[in-house]
């Protein structure tokens, strides 16, 4: 099978890859930025900084409120910059977390805006000796902040209640062990849609299908080479994301390398199907364009890469489950954090080729040369 | 008696409304090398990727070396060499690697690449990347991969069209030197009138689907052999019912440029006639041009329209 032609058609592929460098961006710094940033701005820090706007009025006598919360322990920190000052009150300890709170006495019209803008979540106020409390009850972070204030108010200290707290710190447990799967899989998806795909539409387009197969080159062989050096990146791409995950967050593979690889090829088979049939007519880039998208968007959005899909509603959870994208997160994730084997994933193998192959042989039946 | 390498019988082409090939019939020789001329349109292209097993005749037969397309692809495939119109290569890929790839198409070895590189003058350019090269070296690639199995019958479309002068005449000097060697027939649409000339043994002239009129430049010419042409134009308009005698075949007057031409049986006659209406009339003649018949003016004559329309 390995004659010249199939091993020239396949170096295409691997030429075009390396020698473009928006190719080179896009599919292996781009995903290593997002797991960079994104486990980095997720990657839950032993003390964070929330602040609070208090809504005061012009000449406000501030000794009501600061009585109010005196249990609390406060400070009173001046700005060295705005010459304004905040009230800072920290709460937690080692084994809960440490929450700085600042306080910031702001007019009405100030808070506001604190609030449109995502700087404060919670506003205070005082009316007559009461404090009040003002948040979107739909926002659990306000929620959390009402709570720990509360509490801190009423003088209360969390690690004398009777409660035993032991934290987690176990390795799969973290943002970015939920993440790095996720980006190995939505890189497949992206790499072999685009490269299988695109393509062949472009090729298409600049009527090079239609001059190759006025040779004796074989047509078989010309799908199989872009499909043969699209696992051959994929599999470079997932090293490298993988070797950044494995030193930079130490993110190991749990479970059974061997189930991972059947299933990443498995992944790699179903796009390789939707990516042939997508392609299989069109000759305009623009259109091509779209219909990739279209495929690709929803997936991205739906299948739990970056946040887990369980927040959508129970109806459409089966439906979202049953989209590739979503099968081979779910999968690698197991294999990732949860110490699974083929065994558990042996389902998704069996769906990802049986779409893979079906979108492929329609694919086929359609395709347009020229 | 010798199978010609190419015959081509009543071949149809219909797509929905447009008849592209209607009726279309002509046969090539070993070493023959013709030219499809015709305006945009004229339906050379869909004849020429007929012939290259890219578009099915409706109706029909083209035989290469005597075999037909159907059941004998793979033989076919070997016997001719191609070049498309506007083929863009891989962009990424160098001129070496471009070659090398339809190289193993036809499993030649690295030796024949180097050589139709060297060929079609590109030895210079074979490290460059495709996105790299110009109108003229990307159409001296396309020559190159065209020429790379030796095939016996080779079809090349529109090879210098949008080239400037000199990558023109580079192109041509290539498919000169390969006349020479008498190995290859050679089919080439055009609609330079200088490249049919220069380049062909016979010459096609198709319009709308249907050939007008085929043979060697000197046939063609011959057939109209007793034409000759004045040209003039003048500083007022030119009346329309202007005398002519039998000796003219054809006045043609073209308001808007005040130009005009007659088709004469002999200049020697009719120059003095016609300068002498023309005086009598008082028409001031601003230029007077006396030549023999050309291909231009037996194309225009035929189709009523010039090439590059």
């Amino acid at each position: 099978m390995l004659n010249k032609s199939f091993i020239q058609l396949i170096l295409v592929q691997i030429r075009d890859f390396y020698r473009e460098p928006a190719s080179l961006f896009w599919s292996l710094l781009f995903p290593i930025l997002m797991a960079w940033g994104l486990g980095i701005a997720f990657s839950k820090k032993p003390e964070q900084t929330k602040t609070i706007a208090f809504v005061v009025n012009e000449n406000q006598n501030l000794n009501s409120f600061e009585k109010r919360i005196a249990r609390s322990n406060f400070e009173k920190i001046t700005d060295s910059l705005s010459d304004k000052f905040y009230y800072l009150v920290n709460f937690g300890d080692d084994k809960v977390g440490i929450t700085h709170y600042r306080i910031k006495p702001v007019v009405k019209q100030q808070a506001e805006l604190m609030v449109k803008r995502g700087n404060a979540a919670l506003l205070l106020s005082m009316n007559d000796s009461s404090l009040e409390y003002h948040f979107d009850r739909y926002n659990s972070d306000a929620q959390l902040s009402y709570l720990q204030l509360s509490s801190l108010f009423k003088g209360e200290i969390i690690s004398n209640q009777q409660s035993v707290i032991i934290p987690i710190t176990e390795k799969g447990t973290r943002y970015v062990d939920f993440l790095i799967p996720g980006l190995i899989a939505m890189n497949v998806m992206m790499s072999v849609m685009w490269g299988i795909s695109y393509t062949l539409i472009e090729n298409r387009t600049k009527k090079l299908l239609r001059r190759m197969i006025a040779t004796p080159m074989r047509r078989w062989e010309y799908i199989a080479s872009l499909i043969i050096a699209r696992i051959i990146l994929c599999f470079i791409e997932a090293i490298i994301i993988f070797s950044f995950a494995y030193y930079y967050f130490h993110i190991t593979i749990e479970g059974s390398v061997f189930a991972f690889i059947l299933l990443f090829l498995s992944g790699i088979v179903a796009f390789s199907g939707i990516a042939v049939l997508i392609a299989s007519r069109t000759a305009k880039t623009q259109v091509g364009n779209g219909l990739i998208n279209l495929i690709v968007m929803p997936m991205m959005l739906l299948s739990g890469i970056y946040f887990s899909y369980h927040n959508f509603p129970d109806k459409v959870i089966p439906i979202i489950q049953a989209l590739p994208l979503t099968m081979l997160a779910d999968g690698v994730r197991s294999i990732f954090n949860e110490n699974s084997g083929f065994i558990q994933i042996w389902k998704y193998i069996l769906i990802l080729n049986a779409i893979g192959l079906s979108t492929f042989a329609i694919g086929l039946k359609m395709f347009k040369w020229y | 008696m010798e199978i010609p390498i190419l015959e081509v019988k009543e071949v149809y082409k219909h797509f929905k409304e447009v008849k592209a090939v209607d009726g279309v019939s002509f046969s090539v020789k070993n070493g023959e090398f013709i030219a499809l001329l015709g305006p945009n349109g004229a339906g050379k292209t869909t004849t020429v990727e007929m012939i290259e097993g890219i578009q099915k005749a409706n109706q029909g037969e083209i035989h290469i070396s005597g075999m037909h397309w159907g059941g004998n692809e793979k033989a076919i495939r070997r016997l001719i060499g191609l070049s498309l119109q506007e083929t863009r290569f891989i962009d990424k890929l160098t001129t070496k690697e471009t070659v090398e790839l339809f190289a193993s198409f036809y499993g030649l070895s690295s030796k024949r690449v180097i050589e139709v590189i060297d060929i079609v003058n590109l030895t210079e350019k074979k490290g460059s990347y495709v996105q790299n090269l110009s109108g003229g070296q990307r159409q001296k690639l396309a020559l190159a991969i065209a020429l790379l199995n030796n095939a016996p019958l080779l079809l090349l479309d529109e090879p210098t069209t949008g080239l400037d002068p000199t990558a023109r005449r580079e192109i041509w000097n290539i498919l000169i030197d390969l006349k020479k060697n008498q190995k290859t027939s050679l089919i080439l649409t055009t609609h330079y009138m200088e490249e049919a000339e220069y380049l062909c043994d016979k010459i096609i002239i198709m319009d709308k689907g249907k050939i007008l009129a085929q043979g060697t430049l000197d046939e063609l010419l011959s057939a109209n052999n007793s034409k000759e042409i004045i040209e003039f134009s003048t500083f007022d308009t030119f009346p329309s019912n202007f005398f002519c005698d039998d000796g003219v075949f054809k006045l043609e007057w073209d308001d808007r440029t005040n130009c005009g031409k007659l088709i004469v049986k002999s200049i020697v006659d009719q120059l003095p006639i016609f300068l002498k209406r023309a005086n009598e009339i008082g028409i001031k003649l601003n230029r007077l041009e006396c030549r023999k018949l050309t291909l231009d003016d037996l194309f225009i004559s035929m189709t009523g329209k010039h090439l590059a329309d």
